[in-house]
């Protein structure tokens, strides 16, 4: 079983909470967490909705094995129809939100309508209530979750929520739970402030108990942390210098995009690497990294915990700033850093903190100071405007546009629209790297072909946890192919975005698939919930989440023309590094990836593809 | 030759496996809120440090109870709650200065570490050897080879 079996629906406009028994049919057909929820809202919402108004819903859901002993057992998603993007999207998060949530006894909340005033969602155990959230409206994410947990005297409390940035509007707000882990993309977070939402607090404590065969899921999940432990990325590079580790690999290879994808290579990516943050500074003699830090339930450790220097322009005389707190990870370090050209560890570390402390996502965020900068160097924006010169390599340009972003003053809520609609609004829409209105990750499709066409069909616009090819194009995992053709993609695309739909759905983390097949995840869900959880069954349901993301998307308006990248990677070579010469393929890869898909040339299903996966 | 459970909370990374082994070696269930042995996160300085019963030889716990529910496991030297004595009066909870035995609503007993007969299941759920079970006379014998390699008896040039 390892389902609470029951959804909590949350009516914001009427102000109840009702329970209501799971669907297990479709707990069966699509797992949990982002399968099952996203089979909840496509049932429930209109695709064409208007992600900002009422009617648009927005789900909390855990995984069968969130809660559980499973390493990295402990996520949750959020999923609605993305405020950036208008297409589906489903953010992960870990932390510990996620396993208390399935504690307390429910699989996920469904949250429909609007609050005519800011309210927050309190539950301990099977009973929740809609609280008064004025006296919280207008604080940070940092000074939200202890006011909470103080108000209710119970510091066990977990929270998640959102801060001035999805009040202030901003497209790319973030949910965070836990102070600094986020369900970051597509603007999740800025959906659940239009619903006048600020916080979900839990405590659970019921425990997570119905597994099928507690001695057959003991055991698989052992051997399953025996595979992570032994595994040389999961066991000894992860934990010791967190997903950073990729930023010197990255910018060898050539697809380290830098200034706004004008370059794939970064002069100062040594500068904000995983090695930097292990490096003594000559100020106080201390790393920028305190410590790594595990989320609920996982045995690899990635997560960064930094200080950032007290002497450092961006904290002087300002102590809530001196403490340990999340970042940076790859993603972050390269959108704040190399997308900028900056090289200032401690003004990247300073503004990923500001992004958690109000709650928007890095990634969107410095690639739009990216496009601003080079609206700038273009002489389209000025420094009037802006309120600071903002070159390209300005750390004090990047900190001062995430303090405006942060709540949206000045600028900042220009910035806060995200790069396609800020490029648009300045007459060059060509200069935000995007797909869908969603701004790429850290990782360039000149150097990495097949992530070209990853981010083209990822159904929640450009994004690395959707299909991430670099696994095998840079890292052989699980085998060795060439970054730099387009021949084989096709197939190696779908095979990643369909297995990770199962991840993403089953409650683990998708950084146990650096060491982890679905053959390694298969075991603990058959004990924990089904035998008929097969390998086969498995690979089908996560082609059938990619459909069913697909199909909504398709009926909200999107289709194979929006399957696309920007024209300065099809165009403009890369000037550097291997792949010197090349653009993105993607007219190579696209028309075999549908064949394989079966969709037709307008990348719709085909009826043979749906009665095949049942939709 | 007893042990002890010995604590680095310089490794500990918060991944609650421990809690986790606890409740369901007692309960059946993974249930952080029913463990013995508990993480606390000290979240401005970045520490996550393990905390549990030490077993004091003379426990507060022990003396304090009227019933005489704490009994001592003589091969372990647990201290070791008697469910079907204990009146869940909660004296021992007050006298335990460390906090380390606790009242359960859902049984009306106190449940505190008991090392699991031996075999402390936290121990062994650790992935990162923050929680060992080691030689009771010896728990020390890790810091004192840390202080130990920094001594300098080479003789000088």
């Amino acid at each position: 079983m390892a389902w609470a079996g029951k959804i909590l629906r949350v009516d914001l406009g009427k102000g109840t909470c009702t329970s209501e028994p799971l669907n297990m049919k479709w707990a069966r057909d699509y797992i949990g967490q982002r399968g099952l929820a996203t089979k909840y809202f496509t049932e429930e919402v209109d695709p064409k909705v208007d992600p900002l108004s009422p009617q648009n819903k927005i789900i909390w859901a855990t995984g069968p094995l969130t809660g559980t002993m499973a390493s990295t057992g402990g996520r949750y998603s959020v999923i609605t129809k993305g405020a950036l993007t208008g297409a589906v999207a489903c953010s992960n998060s870990g932390g510990y939100w996620g396993a208390e949530l399935k504690m307390a006894g429910w699989d996920m909340i469904v949250f429909e309508g609007k609050s005519p005033k800011p309210v927050y969602l309190y539950i301990e155990n099977d009973n929740a209530k809609l609280l008064d959230a004025d006296w919280l409206w207008g604080k940070s994410v940092w000074d939200t979750e202890p006011a909470i947990k103080a108000k209710h005297q119970d510091p066990q409390i977990r929270v998640s929520c959102i801060g001035r940035a999805a009040e202030a509007g901003c497209l790319y707000a973030a949910v965070i739970n836990d102070l600094h882990r986020a369900a970051g993309r597509s603007g999740v977070g800025t959906v659940m402030g239009s619903k006048n939402l600020k916080a979900i607090a839990v405590r659970g404590t019921k425990g997570v108990g119905n597994i099928r065969d507690p001695k057959g899921f003991m055991k698989a999940t052992t051997e399953a942390k025996k595979v992570l432990a032994d595994n040389a990325v999961t066991g000894q590079g992860l934990p010791k210098f967190g997903t950073q580790v990729l930023m010197n690999v990255i910018n060898e290879i050539g697809a380290l995009p830098t200034r706004n994808h004008r370059d794939v290579q970064f002069e100062g990516a040594k500068d904000i690497s995983a090695e930097a943050m292990h490096q003594p500074r000559k100020t106080d003699g201390k790393p920028t990294l305190v410590t790594n830090q595990a989320c609920f339930g996982c045995t690899i450790a990635c997560g960064r915990i930094s200080k950032i220097d007290e002497t450092h322009y961006t904290v002087q005389n300002r102590p809530e700033y001196w403490g340990a707190s999340g970042g940076l990870e790859y993603e972050a370090a390269w959108a704040l850093g190399a997308a900028n050209g900056v090289k200032d560890l401690e003004a990247l570390t300073y503004a990923n903190f500001v992004c958690n402390e109000d709650g928007f996502d890095p990634i969107s965020f410095g690639a739009t100071v990216g496009a601003v900068m080079e609206l700038y160097e273009m002489g389209v924006l000025k420094k009037e405007q802006l309120g600071i010169e903002a070159l390209f390599g300005s750390a004090k340009a990047l900190t001062y546009f995430a303090e405006l972003t942060a709540k949206g003053e000045g600028f900042g809520k220009e910035i806060g629209l995200g790069s396609k609609r800020l490029t648009a609004k300045y007459g060059h829409p060509d200069l935000s790297m995007s797909v869908k209105g969603q701004e790429f990750p850290a990782y360039d499709s000149r150097g990495i072909q097949g992530m070209g066409l990853a981010y083209a069909t990822s159904n929640r616009g450009a994004c690395h946890l959707r299909g991430y090819t670099v696994a095998s194009e840079v890292l052989g995992i699980p085998v060795k192919t060439d970054p730099l053709v387009t021949e084989g993609k096709a197939g190696l695309v779908k095979a990643f975005q369909d297995a990770t739909a199962v991840f993403d759905s089953a409650g683990v983390c998708l950084f146990t698939s650096f060491a982890w097949t679905l053959a390694n995840v298969q075991p603990q869900l058959a004990t924990a919930c089904t035998d008929e959880f097969t390998l086969e069954e498995l690979n089908l349901i996560g082609e059938r989440i990619w459909n069913m993301e697909r199909d909504f998307n398709n009926r909200a308006g999107f289709s194979s023309e929006d399957d696309t990248l920007p024209k300065r990677l099809l165009t403009e070579p890369a000037k550097t590094g291997p792949a010197k010469g090349l653009t993105n393929g993607l007219d190579k890869m696209l028309p075999e990836y549908y064949q394989l898909r079966g969709w037709d040339e307008k990348g719709h299903l085909k009826p043979e593809t749906r009665a095949r996966l049942g939709l | 030759m007893q042990k002890s459970l010995y604590i680095n909370a310089d490794k500990c990374t918060g991944c609650l496996q421990c809690e986790m082994a606890c409740s369901y070696e007692n309960y059946g269930v993974f249930n952080p809120a029913k463990s013995r042995i508990k993480i606390f996160d000290f979240d401005h300085t970045g520490r996550k440090v393990p905390y549990t019963c030490t077993q004091c030889d003379e426990a507060w716990c022990l003396h304090a109870c009227p019933v005489e529910a704490i009994k001592v496991d003589a091969a372990t030297g647990a201290k070791v709650v008697l469910d079907d004595v204990c009146v869940g009066c909660k004296v021992c909870t007050i006298a335990c200065p460390f906090g380390t035995i606790n009242y359960v609503q859902d049984t009306g007993k106190v449940q505190k570490c008991d090392l699991c007969g031996g075999d402390p299941a936290c121990a062994a759920a650790c992935p990162t050897g923050a929680i060992t079970y080691v030689d009771a006379d010896w728990t020390g014998l890790e810091r004192m080879k840390q202080w130990a390699a920094k001594v300098d008896n080479q003789p000088r040039a």
